[in-house]
Formats: structure tokens, sequence, C-alpha cells
């Protein structure tokens, strides 16, 4: 016979070893010099067109390379080797964010030592990332002027999770009709404070200033 | 959806535990989730029971606590509830903080062993 059930209190990190995974990577990253940031958004908003910018405007006189997480397709990462840049593709299958494991395995062969930025694009979701730490310096946050402007407030935990935001395709601002103030109003409610770039892929509109944060590397987690 | 993910690592977090604390069959486990965490309850608790399936946690009931969002307020200069998840000020004075304090917890808190 069973008795009564005895109540045992424990202290665990559901994600404890995805932490531990990140830690590991945050640890290499710092070893090897390699400053490492991370984009994450909904699908649609950017990310790809952006980071290709980012990659081809760096590559001249730095040492970049980039993780590409899609449920399917390498289409990403073909799309980003445009730019010169090594470039490695992660196909998460039915995974809908990229995990500490994923972007360990994914760097296997990469001498760190090597590069000084690698940007690591996640799977188009702004819900699921949210949770796992990348061992990433900086976390960047999307949103289209295509987009709502209550997206920070749809989705705080993400916002919460970033360490700076970025409003895509500001060109296209008037087209879509987006209010620009309730959004940066929107994103300082989910998180005071948080610095917010305005950039156009295209037109290169605040790329400048995109890249004159990142070569600082002085902004992010550490 | 990620919650079937958490609801396998909440799994292989209870069973090592177990282990640790002596064994015998899990009948609950307790959880606490924070808003800021990026699980929903109600997902994970639909996760948690297809996950259990042919695990030696089949049929063990998941307690999900929901923590509440808190902040240091600078102006307060103490730990305060935010006003909301989508307005991280104090619910005091209204001054915005985005140290959060509490409300990012994604944590298994006790096991009920048999």
């Amino acid at each position: 016979m069973a008795g009564e059930p005895r109540l045992v209190e424990v202290r665990r990190n559901v994600l404890k070893h995805n932490d531990l995974v990140a830690r590991e990577l945050r640890r290499r990253f710092q070893e090897a010099g390699v400053y490492v940031a991370s984009l994450v958004s909904s699908p649609g908003s950017g990310k790809t067109t952006f980071l290709e910018a980012t990659l081809t405007k760096l590559r001249p006189n730095r040492r970049v390379a980039a993780l590409v997480g899609d449920l399917a397709t390498d289409n990403d990462r073909a799309r980003l080797a445009r730019s010169g840049a090594p470039v490695r593709q992660i196909v998460t299958g039915t995974v809908c964010h990229l995990d500490a494991d994923m972007v360990t395995k994914a760097l296997d062969g990469w001498e760190l030592r090597d590069l000084d930025f690698l940007f690591v694009e996640n799977v188009g979701n702004l819900v699921c990332p949210s949770s796992y730490d990348l061992g990433e310096n900086l976390r960047l946050v999307l949103i289209s002027v295509t987009e709502g402007e209550d997206k920070p407030l749809k989705y705080p935990s993400i916002f919460n999770s970033a360490d700076v935001a970025v409003i895509t395709k500001i060109d296209l601002l008037r087209a879509a009709e987006f209010d620009l103030e309730a959004s940066l109003r929107n994103i300082q409610s989910v998180r005071p404070g948080m610095p917010v770039l305005q950039v156009s892929a295209k037109t290169g509109e605040g790329m400048e200033e995109w890249l004159r944060l990142v070569e600082a590397g002085g902004i992010g987690r550490g | 959806m990620h919650e079937l993910s958490i609801a396998l690592s909440i799994i292989e977090g209870a069973q090592e535990e177990a282990e640790r604390h002596g064994g015998g069959r899990v009948s609950a486990v307790h959880v606490k989730v924070g808003p800021l965490s990026g699980v929903v309850r109600d997902s994970l608790l639909f996760a948690y029971d297809l996950a259990c399936e042919g695990t030696p946690l089949n049929g063990s009931r998941l307690l999900v606590e929901e923590t509440p969002v808190t902040i240091h307020c600078p102006a307060c200069g103490m730990e305060r509830a935010a006003v909301s998840v989508e307005q991280l000020c104090c619910s005091v004075c209204g001054k915005p903080s985005a140290e959060v304090m509490q409300g990012r917890e994604l944590e298994v808190v006790a096991l009920e062993l048999e």
C-alpha cells in the first residue's frame, strides 16, 4: 500500500540545462573575443534583409559570420551567403526556437578566434525564443512598420528578454500608416529605457547608427 | 508553442530530483511560472499530459503557481508590484523600471512522491 505522498521541496530552474550550455557558450565567446548578437522577430519583419545588410557593411574590415534558424529550407543561408560571410543554417524541424544546444552544434568546427562578430538569427517567432538564452552579448528584437504598433504589448516577454528594439522598413512608414509615436510608447511601457533603432536595410537609413553601436560592442549583457 | 519542450524539461528535472530525494513515484509536480517566462499556463498543462505518456510520470499532476511581476522601484527604493506585464512601472508611484525582480521564473518548486 502506498502511504500518503510526501512533499519534497526542490528549487530547480526548468531551463537549467539550456542555461548551463548558454553559460558555456558565453564563456567560449568571451575567451575567443567574438561579440555575439542574436535577432528575434515575427516572420516577415525583415531579419534576414537587415542581417544581410549588416554582414555586407561590416565585412570589408571585420571578420563576421552568421547562424540562421528556420523550421525548414536553407533559403536564408543562401541569401545571407551573398554577403560573402560564412553562414550556417540551423534547420529546427518542428521546433519553434533556437536553443543553446543547437547553437553549440552549429558552431562545430568553426574557429571562434577567427571571428570578430557572430550573428544568430532566430526562428521567426515572438513567443518561444524569449525563454532560451543563447549565450549572446546582445539580443535585438525587430518589429517592422507593416506590423501593428501594439506588438510590444502583445509580446511583452520577448521585448523584456531583448536589449535593443529595432523598427525595420522605416522607409515604408507613411505607406504603412504606422504610428511611430505609439510604437515607441509601447516599447517603453513593456521595457522602460530600452534603446530603439529605426532602420531601413533597403535605403540604408539608420544602418550607420546600428553599425556604430555593434562596432562599439559596449551594449548588451556583457 | 514551445510548451512541449518545456514540459519535457520539467519531467526530466522532476525525475532527477525524485532520484536525489530517495526515489518513489512522482504523483505531482509543483511549478512556478512567471508572466515574463514566455510560457502559457494552459498550453503547458496540455503539453504536460502528452509529454508524460510513456514516462514514469504518466498520470502525475502538474500544479502551476503563477507569480506576479515585481520590479525594483528606484523612487520608492524597494520591490513593488508592477502595474502589469505590459506596463512595467511601480503600482504605487507610477515610476517606470526595467529592473525585474520577479516574473521570469520557470521553476520546479516541489514534488509529491509516493
